[in-house]
């Protein structure tokens, strides 16, 4: 029992100190990155700088994009070691079903509505 | 993963080691896992009201549409609260990894005062919606968007109450093992509602006033 807690003990104070050296730095960068990330869509919708809606719109979702990963990397700690690489799996997992659950029904619903036969009364209130 | 095949040269020994370290620090790798698993499953939860959003987002029903109702601003004060209450309690935790309990307490309450302005002016929100007959009943898109962004907001109220918890046993407690996975969980939850957060901010508001 001695054994395990001499190897343990040691064990848990590194594994706190690199985990808390390691991860400052990155904090701080994803700090700073999640602050422009989330500053720079609100100001291009506010403002209206770009005249071509569908650029704003691929870029706020491209910044949107960038920033939940720089969430997961810097704040929510996902590397490919931490426990044993499980929860990246399980993230990487649960990435593709969001895209799928998402994208594929955005996608279906949208087809099934334009390719819907027009009613000649559609949107009249009923009689 | 191969390393740790490698190094094992008595599988044995080394299972029973895991086990002990289990045992003497309540779980804290077993539960951090089986936390994060919680935390995806809760991803998809989000992910299919994201998709009902999508899917019915301009069902305006003739009621009214995104640019008429949502007021930017007020978003963009919100999104800074929650991700300030983010950052203040990515402050706690070397604090809470060091041992110190005032500062974690401290930081801890930033966070929870940051969160609950942020429910705060979520409720004046709903509350001026509903009273300008926007309410969840009046088109399919704004009862999509009342689900939405209803269910993140009772995330984000559990995880204030979670909060308060925190702050009451770290003063009967202390910084002990359980107080620390605790913790470590709470921080978890805290910064995933933050992600889920920017789909909402994006998809929802920005994109909404966009087309």
């Amino acid at each position: 029992m001695s054994s395990t807690d001499t190897h343990m003990d040691p064990a848990l104070h590194s594994h706190g100190d690199t985990h808390g050296h390691g991860s400052r730095r990155g904090y701080r960068i994803g700090t700073v990155l999640a602050i422009l990330l989330t500053f720079l869509p609100f100001w291009l919708v506010m403002s209206g700088v770009l005249q071509d809606r569908q650029t704003t719109a691929i870029l706020i979702f491209a910044m949107a994009l960038i920033q939940i990963v720089v969430h997961v990397v810097c704040f929510l700690h996902l590397d490919t070691r931490s426990e044993g690489g499980w929860t990246l799996l399980a993230f990487l997992f649960t990435a593709v079903i969001v895209v799928l659950t998402i994208g594929g029904s955005i996608w279906i619903m949208y087809h099934l509505n334009t390719n819907m036969m027009p009613m000649p009364d559609m949107g009249a209130p009923p009689q | 993963m191969t390393d740790h095949a490698l190094q094992s040269n008595g599988e044995a020994v080394t299972w029973h080691l895991a086990e002990a370290e289990d045992h003497d620090h309540g779980g804290n790798g077993a539960t951090i896992l089986g936390f994060w698993i919680y935390l995806m499953s809760d991803a998809l939860i989000f992910a299919s009201l994201f998709a009902m959003f999508g899917v019915v987002s301009t069902s305006y029903a003739g009621g009214p549409v995104p640019r008429e109702i949502f007021d930017l601003e007020l978003v963009a004060l919100n999104t800074a609260l929650l991700l300030a209450s983010s950052i203040t309690f990515g402050e706690a935790m070397p604090h809470m990894e060091a041992g110190r309990v005032g500062p974690t307490r401290f930081w801890l309450a930033i966070t929870g005062l940051l969160g609950a302005g942020f429910i705060a002016i979520e409720l004046y929100e709903f509350a001026h919606l509903i009273a300008e007959g926007a309410g969840p009943q009046r088109s399919a898109f704004l009862s999509a968007f009342f689900t939405l962004v209803g269910t993140h907001g009772a995330h984000v109220t559990v995880g204030l109450i979670w909060i308060v918890v925190m702050l009451i046993q770290l003063g009967r407690h202390g910084l002990s093992l359980p107080m620390k996975r605790r913790l470590i969980c709470l921080s978890m939850f805290w910064h995933f509602l933050d992600i889920i957060w920017i789909g909402v901010f994006t998809f929802v508001y920005l994109y909404g006033v966009l087309r």
